[in-house]
This record gives structure tokens, C-alpha cells and sequence, in this order.
């Protein structure tokens, strides 16, 4: 590994090779532990004494073809429930972030406003809040279709997701360095053009993959509602699990789960990547 | 990809331990006869003497018949699982122990037939669910008006039914749902029920209304929903159906009954076991003693609400 003494163009062919042969080895080192790992997996798990019985109340073939279509179907409520909050968290949340971020002494109880309400809205789990939220307020006397379930639930979905959301934007926020202000600002730029044309891109771009993570946990905290009503898919599972005493319709839940979580979690990795790549960080080799 | 291979992994890992919890039930029977001399004359002995006689022997002869040794959980001691909590008017006030309530009052009848004491009865809670699915049981029996149904039974066994109860439906008496005598009246309206219940199942198959009902994880789910108006009207079984309306939430009524053979509507209420439990022979015997005996029927009258006195909804 002495290089010292070859020449420039040569070194440089040397490393390269060195670099392709530690390369080669790491692949062949995953493929070998990999294919093992699998083989393990495959071979072993069969042979357990149960194994038929789980594969019977799991993994049923039958029972997978029965309930796909249905919890497909049920799975539609789940997506309407996500389209109409997404945009509603990103909102609220920023807007949250904002106020928390002002620096305006008038502003004050607002700022303390919001604390209290990212206090409230974290520090209690969802369940909770999809309880009483989607019974409670209905049960204030409204008419329909004010007092839909569904309509509350998402209420309460949106409330507690826009204090996780509102966090992050304000970490991000808070992320920029002070120069770049200092910058805006005597650039003749106010505080509210810094804070549009300077600040907000540079955190929001910063904090899309921590974003995306939200994202994808709220696609799988969507079927909490089913708590206060509406069958989505893990409730449509409990119900087809209940009535064929098989618990296969979980696992075809979970599949269908898995097909929106696993692509949005890709994603999600892929702009953390390309967010180091952009900022410059290097990356060590194992 | 190592990642999701792992995941899998553990999947199947959790689902085998899961499945290694279940059925160790396989209870010997092999001492059964062995002690079945003794506890026989110990148990007519008391039978023939009556309570003061009786006195002394209660201890030894309030552990079980011949019929119950080596096939409960503990010996000598009957464990009775029931909702949690236990809900009017099948126990009352959440308290088993007191052996009021209907459900409460035949556990303890069948525990007394089966030669137990009331203070060899040891209670435990399970949700209503739990009970039902495949693995191990932490009780000999379980009582929370669980109909009888062939799909259930390829997981736990039942005992003869106890009740037969019909589905009712409870609405509040100024809505639209009050006057139905059909089920086509019923078709429009917004219905709600726990989910994993016979209930549910009577909305979808027979009534089956035009917008989806609503399920829940318990009663007082679909209580909550009803009083939100939520939902127009929640199917329950008759007796609950009774006490939600005169007790629980004001307004509402009983708005109608189902015959009894409405699709599944009519529904037998039986005490579940681990699946293949050799105790359920005993229980059977015992309530049919009590059936015979006619206390079952005195029981029901003591605890739960006369049943003629909802409408009965037409179906066709």
C-alpha cells in the first residue's frame, strides 16, 4: 500500500485499482451473508414443530384471496384520510413553526399559545386525543354532517400531527445560520422578506427527509380513526380476523401498508442522500 | 434488502412464539377416575345432609366433583373469565364477586352444580376478543354473552347455550330510526355496533343499509357514537339493548327486536373454553341440571328485562 514512491498518473491507476478490489470484496462479503442469512431463514423456520399451524392462522393462501379485495377496498378510506391531512399538517404546522420563531415582543401570546399547544398535542398519544376529539365535539350537539366521525378524526389527526410538523419546520428555521439573516438584512431585505426568500427555503429544504419520516408514520396512525367509527383496513382486518378466526387479514393489511410506507421511506432515504451529497458531507467506508 | 429480510425474520419469529404460547390445554384425564370414589361420596354426602350437616365437609367437598378433577386450570379451584369491565345487566356494578347480574348468578350456579364453593371461584378479566383467539388459556371458562358461532368454534370450544338472546336495535325516540317495522324502513339509516360481534354481522347481512355502519372496540363506543348522533340506532343483543335505553342513555328506546330466525339473528349465548377442554362435558351436564331444575330460568327472570317487551321488526 506504499504509493509513495510511484509516479502521478500511476498512483492514481493504483488507487483506483485498490479502490475496485475493496469494492469487489464488500459485495462478495454482503452477497455471501445475505445468502446465508436467507438460506438460514428458509430452511430453519420450516422445521420449527409449529410451523404449520402459524402458516395456517398467518400466511392462509385461501384467506389471503378472500380478504385482499376487501381491505383494498377498505384501504381507500385510509388514502382520502391521508390526501386531506397532508396538505392541512404542512400548513398548520409552518404556520406554528412561524409564530414560534417570531421574534416581534407584540407577539408574545402567541408564542406562548403555541408552546402550550406543541406541549399538549405531543406530550398526549393520538389515541387520546382521536377519543375525545371525535366523540367529545360531536357530542356538543352538532347536526350532521358536522358530527361525522370521520371529519373529527381527522381534526384530531391534523392537530396532533401539526405539532410534531410544526417542530421540525422550527428546528429547521432555527438551523439557518444567523449570518444568512445578517446577510438578508443588509441587503436592505426585511424581516419578512428574510425570513420568505432567505430562511424558509433554506429549512424547509433541510428538513424534508425528518419530514418524510412524519409522513409515514401519520399513513399508518390514519387507521386510529377507525377507533370512533369508520371501518378502514385495520379495522375491516379485525373484523374479517374475528369472524374467520384467522389472523391472515392482518398480514394482508400489513402488505398493502407496506406498498405506501416502504416507497415513501425509499424516498425519504434517497433525499437524505442527496441532501449530504448537496451540503458535502463525505461518506466513510466500512 | 438485508433489512427487509430481517424484518421478515422477525415476523416469523413473533408469529412462532405466538403460536408456541398456544394450546398446552391438553389436560390429563387420567386421574379422573382415581379420585372420582372419594369426591362421589363426599358429594352425595353433603347433598343428603344439607347445609348444617354439610357445614364441615364444605371445604373438602366444595373443590370439584368427580367430574371437574384434573381438568381445571387449578385444582379444586374454578377460574370464571369475564369482560372487562363486566357490564349491567349481566354483572352488576362491575363486580362478579357478588354474584349479581345474570352472567355473575350462573357462573356461580354452574360453579355450585360443579361441586365448587363459592370461595374456590377465583375471577379474571379478559376483553372480549382475547378470549376468542387461538393460544392459551388463564381461565377454565369465559362469560360475556359470547354467541355460539361456527366460526369461533375452530378456536375454542363453547358449552351448551345459556341464553338465547334475539339482536334488538336502540335508537333515540324522536329519530327517524323510532318508527321503523321493517327492515326496509331500516335501510337508510346510519348503524353502528362493536366490531367482531354477531351485531355487526346482523347490520351488514341482514339488514344491510345503503351507507356503511360504523364498528367499535366496545358498547361504549357505539353508546358514544349513538349519543353524538353519530349514528342513528346501534344493534346490541336484547337485554343490553334494555339496558342502554332505560339506564344509560336517555331518550332512547328499544326500537325493535328481530325474530329469532333472522339470518343470525338469533343468538345463543354459550360459555367458552380452550379449545377441546374435557371440562366443557361437565359444565354441560351442570346446566343442563340447572336448566332442568328450572334455576336457570329463575335467573334470568331475577336479572334480565322481560324479553316480550320490545316490537318485533319484520324481516322479510
Amino acid at each position: 500500500m506504499n504509493f509513495d514512491s510511484s509516479t502521478g498518473p500511476s498512483r492514481a491507476s493504483a488507487r483506483r485499482a485498490f479502490e475496485e478490489q475493496r469494492r469487489r470484496r464488500s459485495i462478495t462479503i454482503a452477497a455471501t451473508s445475505t445468502v446465508a442469512f436467507v438460506a438460514l431463514v428458509v430452511i430453519l423456520v420450516p422445521r420449527m414443530p409449529r410451523w404449520d399451524r402459524v402458516k395456517q392462522s398467518f400466511f392462509s393462501g385461501e384467506q389471503f384471496a378472500d380478504s385482499f379485495p376487501r381491505l383494498l377496498d377498505a384501504f381507500v378510506l385510509d388514502l382520502k384520510i391521508f390526501a386531506w391531512s397532508v396538505p392541512v399538517i404542512l400548513g398548520f404546522g409552518m404556520l406554528v413553526a412561524l409564530a414560534r420563531v417570531s421574534r416581534n415582543p407584540a407577539l408574545f401570546p402567541i408564542r406562548a399559545l403555541c408552546v402550550i399547544y406543541v406541549d399538549l398535542m405531543r406530550g398526549v398519544p393520538v389515541l387520546l386525543w382521536i377519543y375525545l376529539i371525535g366523540f367529545g365535539v360531536p357530542g356538543l350537539g352538532l347536526e350532521r354532517p358536522w358530527n361525522s366521525p370521520l371529519l373529527w378524526g381527522t381534526v384530531a389527526l391534523c392537530l396532533t400531527y401539526s405539532s410534531y410538523v410544526s417542530e421540525v419546520f422550527r428546528s429547521g428555521i432555527e438551523g439557518v445560520h444567523e449570518s444568512q439573516r445578517a446577510a438578508a438584512r443588509s441587503l436592505g431585505l426585511t424581516h419578512g422578506q428574510t425570513l420568505r426568500l432567505v430562511v424558509i427555503p433554506q429549512a424547509v429544504r433541510r428538513v424534508i427527509p425528518p419530514l418524510m419520516n412524519d409522513l409515514v408514520s401519520l399513513q399508518k396512525d390514519v387507521a386510529l380513526v377507525s377507533l370512533i367509527g369508520p371501518i378502514e383496513i385495520l379495522r375491516q382486518a379485525g373484523i374479517d380476523k374475528s369472524k374467520f378466526a384467522n389472523f391472515t387479514p392482518y398480514v394482508v393489511a400489513a402488505v398493502i401498508f407496506l406498498c405506501i410506507t416502504v416507497p415513501l421511506t425509499r424516498t425519504a432515504d434517497w433525499l437524505l442522500a442527496r441532501e449530504r451529497r448537496r451540503t458535502g458531507a463525505t461518506r466513510v467506508a466500512a | 434488502m438485508r433489512k427487509t429480510k430481517s424484518l421478515a425474520a422477525l415476523a416469523l419469529t413473533a408469529g412462532l412464539l405466538l403460536a408456541a404460547c398456544g394450546d398446552d390445554s391438553d389436560s390429563s384425564t387420567a386421574d379422573t377416575t382415581a379420585a372420582s370414589e372419594e369426591t362421589a361420596t363426599a358429594d352425595t354426602t353433603v347433598a343428603a345432609e344439607g347445609d348444617a350437616a354439610a357445614e364441615g365437609d364444605a371445604t373438602a367437598a366444595g373443590t370439584g366433583n368427580e367430574c371437574t378433577a384434573g381438568k381445571t386450570l387449578e385444582e379444586g379451584k374454578l377460574t370464571i373469565g369475564t369482560g372487562n369491565p363486566a357490564y349491567s345487566p349481566w354483572v352488576e356494578n362491575d363486580a362478579p364477586e357478588s354474584g349479581e347480574g345474570f352472567e355473575a348468578a350462573v357462573a356461580y350456579a354452574v360453579a355450585e352444580e360443579l361441586g365448587f364453593s363459592k370461595d374456590t371461584v377465583t375471577w379474571v378479566r379478559t376483553s372480549f376478543d382475547e378470549a376468542i383467539q387461538p393460544g392459551a388459556k388463564n381461565f377454565d371458562f369465559n362469560l360475556q354473552q359470547y354467541s355460539i358461532t361456527d366460526e369461533r368454534k375452530k378456536t375454542v370450544s363453547f358449552s351448551d347455550p345459556y341464553y338465547t338472546s334475539n339482536q334488538a336495535i336502540v335508537g333515540f325516540a324522536d329519530s327517524a330510526a323510532a318508527n321503523a317495522t321493517s327492515i326496509a324502513d331500516l335501510k337508510d339509516l346510519k348503524f353502528g355496533a362493536q366490531a367482531g360481534t354477531t351485531s355487526l354481522d346482523f347490520i351488514t347481512e341482514v339488514i344491510a343499509p345503503s351507507s356503511e355502519p360504523f364498528a367499535y372496540d366496545d358498547n361504549a363506543g357505539a353508546k358514544a357514537a349513538l349519543e353524538a348522533k353519530q349514528v342513528d340506532a346501534i344493534v346490541l343483543d336484547l337485554p343490553t339493548a334494555f339496558y342502554v335505553s332505560a339506564v344509560e342513555i336517555e331518550g332512547t328506546k328499544v326500537i325493535g327486536q328481530f325474530p329469532a330466525n333472522a339470518g343470525s339473528g338469533a343468538d345463543e349465548f354459550g360459555l367458552v373454553f380452550d379449545l377441546d377442554n374435557p371440562l366443557v362435558e361437565c359444565v354441560n351436564t351442570a346446566l343442563a341440571a340447572l336448566k332442568d331444575g328450572g334455576e336457570l330460568a329463575a335467573i334470568e327472570k331475577q336479572w334480565l328485562s322481560d324479553k316480550t317487551g320490545a316490537p318485533v321488526i319484520a324481516t322479510e
